[in-house]
Order: structure tokens, then C-alpha cells, then sequence
């Protein structure tokens, strides 16, 4: 079972990144990449990690994917022109991706030499109250930090988008 | 029990997703795609720590994690509004056409 559902929705992920690069149209692109994220959740949620699966959901597929809609349609960006790539070069260039992708493979199952499997519910120390626990006691700091930063990222959203720049 | 699923395939997994967003932010054009490429290769990353989180039995990957889609959505927020002024400004969204610093 844990095996099915990673090999499905690993796929799925792989498959709509594929989409996301080569699709000509941003729309569609960004329909793909929500087929990314969702697929994401489900694996981390077989990995335990649920309060991060439902970040995902919420925070990427929800408001990052909706903030890119908004902008593809503002912008109104159509297809884009094919670009000026040579055969040789597309010919070339997947099977060589390919190729390095195996070869990563290869040499990440030399480095970890991991025989125990992931099986669903052995982690679980993911939840919630867990995450939260440790995010406000242990790591305050960082936290804090991140709230800095993202404040100075709307202050610098608000400013660039906000008027016209001379 | 089928084939069974260890650390590596996430490992493995993530390095695809890497490699595909890789490859979307070099060859791509337009700035949309080459920002949700950006996206791409930030997820990888997320998977990496959630499943070595799990390989450890310990929950500091997960909270990196969050810290890294925090980061994300912060460089989403702020790329998508270096567009739009980009926009105002010079009425394309295709990278190769935006080479004001060029001299």
C-alpha cells in the first residue's frame, strides 16, 4: 500500500514538473504545479509530517499558486514564441537529463546506506502540537527572525508593486 | 510486502524535481515559469528534510522545512512584484528581452 501510493503520486509530482517546464501557456503551467504541490502533501504525509502537509496544501497550493494566477493574469501573458533551440540540442539534452538523473541515483545509493523502510505511521512526531512545540520553545529565534523577513518581503512587494517607479 | 520504499527514493525523488526545475529555469524565458521553477527546487529541497526527519525519528527537518516555505513564499511575493514593476516599465515578461544592464 505505502509502496502504490508512493510510486503514484511520485509520479504524478514528476510528471506534472515535466508539464510545468514545457508547457508554452503560464496557466497551464501553474495548474501543473499545483498537481506538484498536492502530490507533494499526500508523500509527506506518508513521511508523517502532517503538519507540514497541510502547510503545503494551504500555503503553496492555496495562496503562492493563487498569487502566481493573479499575476499571469495581470500581466496577461499569452503562449510564449518557441524558443531558438537547435535539434541537435533537444535531441541531445533529455536523454543526457536522463542519464545524469541515473547517475545521481546511482551514487545517492552508495552514499546512504539505508535499508530500513518508511512505513506509513512509524513517525509521529509530526503533528501539530509537536511542530508548534518545538517551533516556540527551541527555535524562537529563528522564528522571530522569519517574521522580520517577511515583513521586509511585503514592505519590498508593497513598494515595488504598489507605484509607479521613476 | 512489495518493493519496499526506503529514504532513497524520496532522496531520489527529490533529485528529479531538482533537475526538472533546473532545466525549467535555464531554458525557460518567461519570468512566471522561471519563478515557479524557483518553486520546484525549493519543494525538492522540502523533501529532502521531511524524509530524513523521518530516516532519524527526529522533527528538526520539519521545522527547517517550514522555515523554508516561508523563505519561498517571501521570494515568491517579492519576485512577483519585481515583475509587475518590471512590466510597468518595459511591457515584456521574457527574460532575454530585459537587458537594460546590458552594455
Amino acid at each position: 500500500m505505502d509502496t502504490f501510493l508512493f510510486l503514484i503520486f511520485a509520479a504524478i509530482a514528476v510528471g506534472c514538473g515535466v508539464i510545468v517546464v514545457s508547457q508554452r501557456h503560464p496557466i497551464h503551467s501553474a495548474i501543473s504545479l499545483i498537481g506538484v504541490m498536492g502530490s507533494l502533501a499526500v508523500l509527506y504525509l506518508l513521511l508523517g509530517a502532517e503538519f507540514i502537509a497541510a502547510t503545503q496544501v494551504l500555503v503553496y497550493a492555496g495562496a503562492v499558486m493563487v498569487l502566481f494566477l493573479f499575476v499571469i493574469m495581470l500581466l496577461n501573458a499569452g503562449v510564449e514564441p518557441p524558443g531558438g533551440k537547435s535539434w541537435p540540442v533537444r535531441l541531445l539534452g533529455i536523454p543526457l537529463l536522463v542519464v545524469l538523473l541515473g547517475v545521481v541515483s546511482f551514487l545517492i545509493r552508495g552514499w546512504i546506506p539505508v535499508k530500513e523502510t518508511v512505513v506509513f505511521g512509524s513517525f509521529t512526531g509530526g503533528g501539530p502540537r509537536d511542530v508548534g512545540g518545538a517551533l516556540f520553545t527551541e527555535y524562537l529565534l529563528p522564528f522571530e527572525i522569519v517574521s522580520v523577513l517577511i515583513l521586509v518581503a511585503i514592505l519590498g512587494a508593497v513598494v515595488l508593486g504598489g507605484k509607479e517607479i521613476d | 510486502m512489495l518493493y519496499p520504499i526506503t529514504t532513497i527514493h524520496y532522496v531520489i525523488l527529490s533529485a528529479a524535481l531538482l533537475l526538472i526545475g533546473t532545466v525549467g529555469f535555464l531554458t525557460r524565458r518567461n519570468i512566471v515559469i522561471i519563478l515557479m521553477s524557483i518553486e520546484l527546487i525549493l519543494n525538492a529541497v522540502n523533501i529532502n528534510l521531511v524524509a530524513f526527519s523521518e530516516r532519524f525519528q527526529a522533527m528538526e527537518g520539519q521545522i527547517f522545512a517550514i522555515f523554508v516555505i516561508a523563505v519561498a513564499v517571501a521570494e515568491a511575493a517579492v519576485g512577483l512584484g519585481i515583475l509587475i514593476a518590471l512590466f510597468r516599465n518595459r511591457e515584456t515578461v521574457a527574460s532575454d528581452e530585459i537587458d537594460l544592464l546590458k552594455w
